[in-house]
């Protein structure tokens, strides 16, 4: 990678001129408009001082790169809501706007898309998060973003849920489904399930949990949960600008993992797969881990022996953006719903590397109160729109945020009834006989 | 200015509390504790005062669990100092921490002690009355946006009917704040980490609190629960209960 600065053009010095009503030069008119082409291109009039103070930040250099191609709009979920996109963003810098203390600085869900088709890799992945720190620091975050950072930093979770809650959920499963609680007893295991906020303390989430416990019991799967000393993963708070309060969750889950023996982890999230596996490792962590759709697509052809009960509906699939561009995975969900007997899934036109970003990213998923007054429609509200019109009567996702974002967007896009939200996990367990 | 703010944890209602073996407290070594709502909104003024007309902003709490975090909390969030009262009960009623916070104060000194309104661990909401009838100072309590001017301080006071009264006050006093100007600031963790390691936190011995008058708890225990609700789902399930109670 090149080190580029922004090479600043000096002011020129605007020649004399004489300022006349009207000019008639060789019987030509030529009145009015009289500096057009007679004064410095006005670029260099601007106040190139935010731009400047943006590219000296560590990591956030490769703002200064943007050559205003503008692939990125094209591809940019906010944009397509809104007016939103790298190269807008680097164009208010280079007129003289403050970007760190904006509302722009809050709207990327840090989905990669941009950074695909950037020519010049401007990365809004490593600028976002390295902005946003600094606002943090000086306290101009919005509100509901800093209450989601209380909540994880006192409890250990974004809900502020308590924290001896965590392993509740398991409460009312049958004894044949078992879930093992390694922080109180430890033991060694195949697999470490890495559960996640959304599957253990909301409500939907935890359908899925059970779900995902059922399918291992009868998958035969020697595994175990951190019980109530897993914390939230902190990607999202990493992403969000509170490095600080994601390297205290990381620190937490890394001595949590010393404590136990198991072969690899199995992450409910595509947002703790991206943690654990891209973050954790500078922080001491090195760990085998796998999103879950990955770790049941190793073991499909015993899986498949389970998948007895046809699931015979039109489905459609949402690529979380952590899962797919972030981590490169497409096939493993895919393969897990094409197993179904009876299911027939219909891609949405963007999917894969060009999927659409359900809007929980980077913080996303605490913003919504905050993105209202800056997009004309939720982006998981534009998302669930595109599911309907490929005829699926199920959107299946594999992302803990996504099953009470889009169901959400189902209802409030008037779509209630046409569409259910499932995590492919859910499909697997009816298949299996629920 | 010299602001002093005392910072009080109370019971986290987010888990269940606990009553104690004697039957007349809450089991405080299972709690989980966190810093008082209001208290957080007088500091949170008392910051607001400092960043627009100057100050030094001193918080001060009883020495007891996790009592540090609270104090380099306020220190990141911008306090200038952290004091830690030690041989005190965290947990003492009102009357009694009123006298170990007077005479910190009177050892400290202060032109100005922000309060929370009230707390969710005590009885009473007298925490700033009384501090103020020790300190011997006035003392009002409800008040919001609070502006220094000279050795005066001005402030609003909410009656009922939302009527707004604005008052003035001669320092020193003690003030009771309802609510800050703006959202408690969040402190980054980050920044509460490098607290950590360049800041202090200075340490008083609690004066005698002496003779206290204080109520004392005889019994504590969780409400009883009752039956229940039923949910009824149609009109004629409505009347077939009023039916069955004789009423129709």
């Amino acid at each position: 990678m090149f080190e580029r600065t922004m090479a600043r053009r000096p002011k020129e010095k605007r020649a004399d001129f004489v300022e006349k009503d009207n000019v008639i030069i060789h019987g030509v008119d030529i009145s009015g408009h009289w500096n057009r082409m007679h004064s410095p291109r006005e670029i260099t009039s601007y106040d190139l001082s935010h731009l400047e103070q943006v590219t000296a930040v560590p990591g956030a250099e490769s703002m200064g790169w943007c050559y205003q191609c503008a692939k990125c709009i094209g591809v940019c979920p906010v944009d397509n809501v809104g007016n939103y996109g790298p190269r807008k963003l680097f164009r208010l810098l280079q007129t003289g706007y403050d970007l760190i203390n904006s509302p722009e600085l809050w709207e990327c869900t840090t989905c990669a898309n941009c950074l695909r088709v950037c020519p010049k890799q401007v990365d809004m992945i490593k600028i976002m998060p390295a902005l946003r720190a600094k606002a943090v620091m000086d306290g101009t975050a919005p509100n509901e973003l800093q209450d989601m950072f209380k909540n994880a930093s006192e409890y250990g979770n974004p809900m502020g849920e308590s924290p001896r809650k965590r392993f509740r959920w398991t409460k009312d499963l049958p004894e044949d489904v078992a879930v093992k609680d390694l922080s109180k007893t430890p033991e060694e295991v195949d697999v470490l399930w890495f559960v996640g906020d959304y599957y253990a303390f909301h409500a939907r989430g935890n359908d899925a949990a059970k779900a995902m416990a059922r399918v291992f019991n009868r998958l035969g799967v020697n595994f175990g949960t951190l019980g109530n000393e897993e914390w939230t993963d902190g990607d999202s708070q990493r992403l969000a600008g509170e490095p600080g309060l994601f390297e205290m969750m990381a620190e937490h889950n890394i001595e949590q993992f010393s404590k136990q023996t198991f072969g690899k982890i199995v992450t409910s999230g595509p947002h703790a797969l991206n943690a654990l596996k891209n973050e954790y490792p500078r922080l001491g962590g090195q760990y085998n881990v796998e999103h879950y759709t990955q770790f049941l697509n190793h073991h499909l052809a015993d899986l498949k022996k389970l998948l007895k009960n046809p699931f015979p509906h039109k489905v459609t699939f949402h690529d979380p953006c952590y899962l797919g561009r972030h981590n490169g995975e497409y096939d493993a969900p895919r393969a897990l719903l094409g197993a179904v007997p009876g299911l027939k899934l219909n891609e949405m036109y963007r999917c894969k590397e060009q999927g659409y970003c359900c809007g929980g990213g980077g913080g996303g998923m605490w913003l919504d109160g905050f993105m209202a007054d800056h997009v004309n429609m939720r982006l998981s509200e534009n998302r669930v729109r595109e599911a309907v019109s490929t005829g699926a009567e199920v959107l299946a996702v594999c992302c803990p945020y996504e099953v009470s974002r889009f169901e959400d967007a189902v209802k409030s896009s008037g779509n209630e009834g046409k569409l259910r939200v499932m995590d492919i996990i859910e499909i697997l367990d009816q298949s299996m006989g629920g | 200015m010299k602001i002093v703010v005392p910072l009080n944890q109370v019971p986290d209602l987010v888990e269940d509390l606990e009553i104690a073996d004697s039957g007349k407290e809450l089991d405080f070594e299972v709690l989980k504790m966190k810093l008082n709502e209001f208290d957080d909104h007088a500091l949170e003024e008392a910051l607001q005062i400092k960043e627009s007309s100057g100050g030094e902003v001193t918080a001060v709490a009883v020495d007891g669990p996790e009592v540090d975090k609270v104090l380099f909390t306020a220190l990141a969030k911008g306090a200038d100092k952290a004091v830690k009262i030690t041989g005190a009960n965290p947990h003492a009623d009102n009357h009694t921490q009123a006298r170990v916070l007077a005479g910190a104060v009177g050892q400290l000194g202060a032109d100005l002690v922000l309060v929370g309104v009230q707390s969710a661990g005590d009885r009473d909401g007298q925490l700033g009355p009384l501090l103020a009838a020790y300190l011997n100072w006035p003392g009002v309590c409800v008040v919001s946006g609070l502006k220094p001017e000279g050795g005066k301080l001005t402030f609003h006071k909410e009656y009922a009917g939302g009527l707004m009264a604005e008052f003035e006050v001669d320092l020193p006093a003690v003030m009771g704040v309802q609510a800050a100007r703006a959202t408690p600031r969040y402190a980054p963790v980050s920044k509460v980490r490098q607290v950590q390691t360049t800041a202090k936190i200075e340490s008083l011995a609690a004066a005698a609190a002496g003779d206290v008058p204080a109520a004392s708890v005889e019994k504590m225990e969780p409400p009883v629960k009752g039956a229940g609700a039923k949910m009824l789902k149609s009109a004629a399930d409505i009347i077939q209960v009023l039916k069955e109670k004789g009423v129709v």
